[in-house]
């Protein structure tokens, strides 16, 4: 089932929770709204959900207007941070309450819910589970059950809100796994609400970053990913280290260094001051000046799993320059504590100093 | 219970502070509790039947019974109402609501009582108008029960605020979801998770409103056989210096106390065995070998 919003609006108070929200979701996609805590993204969900209703604007499911649709009757299935499972309920009443309320004439017999129920459990892997109760389960098995409560009365649209961040990581990430496989399997329009952009960017096909009641951008991961639109979606998506410097005929220019942008992906004009936000892994250490973005002393070097991240004091700014890279070449460049060095960029994203966006 | 306390103090303070607790129970609780017993018994089996048997005693715990059963529904669902308002919505007025619910714990019952008998007596037009269509509040069952719901008001409500707020309402929001009406929603998850709450509210109010002396003396005229409750009955033995009398139904009102809080005993340990027995059904729920392989076995089909 598809569905839009269109200019929808929200506050609370004097707090705009949402600001002319406009969106489309196409049918059979998995949608991930992500931003920093405040953002809107809960509300929004709730939204469609028909948990919170907008100030203005419009929801519409399928092309047909759904904005005062009472939440019973919206056909959607909520997964809740933190299970919500019905706490005096069985596991097996818990999935089965959705098919217990309907109407007389919809509700399929005891011997068909006993079934789907059945069904669903095995579908979880948790069949085992069906006379326990909620208080009994660890945090990855509740989850499971509420995500086969939600599916039960078989929704149009799967919603979760920030389904996996009451659990530890690893839990977390083989349930993310799972609910990719799933929606694989299934196909059910979805839209999960996540802060994590790990998560994000691993199980969506495509990405709403939000912030501040507005969204930044939407995209698929790659796009996201390789070609954010501002500063913010740069930043929250991972570390990034900047560099301040300015644009001089279609080239970013700092000191001695200069780096062509790609043409058509320039929004600025000469003489513009601009900062180049650079990935940690993007950036290649050199004892070779020529054409360097900038030189650095090594403070600090941290070998953490599989990487090796080293941290770099530099003039005319407190905030070092991170570095990440494999162990392998770390140790192909022999560097040292002490050492200085030169940075040259492998990748950049360049913005103005307001808003976006030009890209390297 | 599987709940294992670390023994963090002292033994001796320990010791001592569990003998404070016991000493003052004793002392302030248990031994009364026990004269009352001993005196009412202390004239013999047959004294404690025939002050029992009295046509005003039996009056007076009928009026106590029907004062209770009449007072303790309205307010559970005055309570329900109250908490689901309060603890699931804002608007306006809600802190009102919240201080009057309150207003009962801090007026004196004599004056809670006063205040009836002068809105329902021939002071305002509403007691002309109640004596003109010969309606007895004051003086009468009518003046009694409502003193009894006013002086009781808070307790459920009280009680289940609190409750419902920590609760949150996640769960209902998810019986909306899932498609459950307001009424159902009430019905399935609401009140399963309060109920122990409620139960506590519906034993203090209960107990007060069968207890309840100062506003019931104001406002029932102490009509013998007619407008006396336990407590008023009481009273009266006491003053016509019947002290075993005046014990004997003290003891009455001590006894249903204890059958209130043993039937609550009863159904606390009934749903501990069935949540015991339910953890012995599904083994050890959560075996390690259990949650980690993860996969998709199969999809839903359409029905």
């Amino acid at each position: 089932m598809s569905i839009e919003v269109r200019h929808v609006t929200k506050t609370f108070g004097d707090f705009t929770a949402l600001a002319d929200i406009s969106l489309q979701i196409h049918s059979g996609q998995l949608l991930a709204l992500l931003g920093p805590s405040g953002c809107g993204k809960t509300t929004l969900l709730k939204i469609v959900a028909g948990l919170e209703q907008p100030d203005s604007g419009q929801l519409l499911f399928e092309g047909v207007d759904a904005t005062n649709k009472h939440v019973t009757e919206r056909g959607i299935g909520f997964v809740f941070q933190h299970y919500a499972l019905f706490r005096h309920m069985t596991v097996f009443d818990n999935i089965a309450f959705g098919l217990n309320v309907k109407p007389r004439r919809l509700r399929p017999s005891k011997a068909q819910i006993h079934d789907k129920v059945h069904r669903l459990l095995k579908m979880v892997q948790l069949d085992w589970l069906a006379d326990a109760y909620p208080s009994q389960l660890s945090g990855g098995q509740r989850q499971r059950i509420a995500l086969a409560r939600s599916l039960a009365v078989e929704p149009q649209v799967l919603l979760l809100d920030e389904p996996f961040g009451a659990l530890d990581a690893r839990v977390r990430k083989d349930l993310r796994r799972w609910l990719r496989q799933l929606h694989d399997e299934i196909h059910l329009t979805s839209i999960f609400v996540t802060h994590d952009q790990e998560e994000a960017l691993e199980v969506s096909d495509r990405v709403v970053v939000m912030n501040h009641g507005q969204i930044e951008q939407v995209g698929t991961p790659d796009e996201i990913y390789e070609h954010p639109a501002s500063a913010f979606v740069t930043q929250f998506l991972g570390d990034v280290n900047l560099f301040h410097g300015r644009i001089q005929d279609e080239q970013f220019t700092r000191g001695d260094y200069t780096q062509p942008l790609a043409p058509g992906n320039i929004h600025g004009n000469s003489d513009d001051e601009v900062t180049a936000y650079i990935r940690p892994h993007d950036i290649e250490l050199t004892q070779d000046a020529s054409n360097a973005l900038d030189r650095g002393t090594i403070e600090h070097v941290h070998a953490i799993g599989p990487v090796v991240r080293l941290e770099l004091a530099r003039a005319g700014s407190s905030d070092p320059i991170e570095v990440v890279m494999t162990r392998e070449r770390y140790r192909i460049l022999g560097l040292n504590p002490g050492d200085t060095v030169y940075v040259k960029p492998r990748k950049m994203a360049v913005f103005t100093r307001n808003k976006a966006s030009a890209v390297a | 219970m599987n709940t294992h306390f670390r023994r963090t103090e002292k033994s001796w303070i320990r010791i001592l502070l569990t003998a404070i607790a016991l000493v003052f129970v004793l002392l302030f609780i248990a031994l009364p509790m026990l004269l009352v017993f001993a005196e009412a018994f202390s004239r013999g089996w047959a004294f404690y039947r025939d002050t029992l048997s009295e046509s005003d005693a039996i009056s007076a715990i009928s009026l106590t019974l029907l004062t209770a059963a009449i007072a303790v529904p309205l307010n559970v669902i005055f309570g329900v109402a109250a908490a689901w308002a309060i603890a699931r919505f804002n608007f306006r007025g809600k802190s009102f609501l919240i201080t009057l619910i309150d207003l009962p714990f801090s007026v004196s019952p004599v004056v809670a009582g006063l205040m009836y008998l002068l809105l329902f007596g021939n002071q305002t037009a509403l007691g002309v108008w109640l004596d003109a269509h010969d309606l007895k509040i004051i003086f009468a069952v009518p003046g009694i029960v409502l003193a009894t719901t006013f002086v009781t008001f808070p307790f459920v409500a009280r009680e289940l605020i609190p409750l419902m707020q920590s609760q949150g309402a996640d769960e209902e929001q998810a019986a909306l979801v899932l498609g459950a009406g307001s009424l159902q929603t009430l019905w399935h998850v609401t009140l399963p998770n309060i109920k122990w709450g409620l139960l506590y509210g519906v034993i203090l109010t209960n107990a007060r409103a069968m207890g309840e002396f100062g506003a019931v003396s104001v406002i029932s005229g102490h009509i013998r056989g007619v407008t006396n409750t336990i407590p008023l009955h009481v009273e009266i033995l006491y003053n016509e210096f019947n002290i075993a009398g005046a014990f004997v139904c003290a003891s009455v009102l001590a006894l249903l106390a204890i059958v209130t809080l043993i039937l609550k005993s009863i159904i606390e340990w009934r749903q501990h065995r069935s949540h015991q027995q339910s953890l012995r059904r599904s083994g050890n729920p959560t075996q390690p070998g259990a949650g980690s392989r993860i996969g998709v076995a199969t999809a839903i089909s359409a029905t």
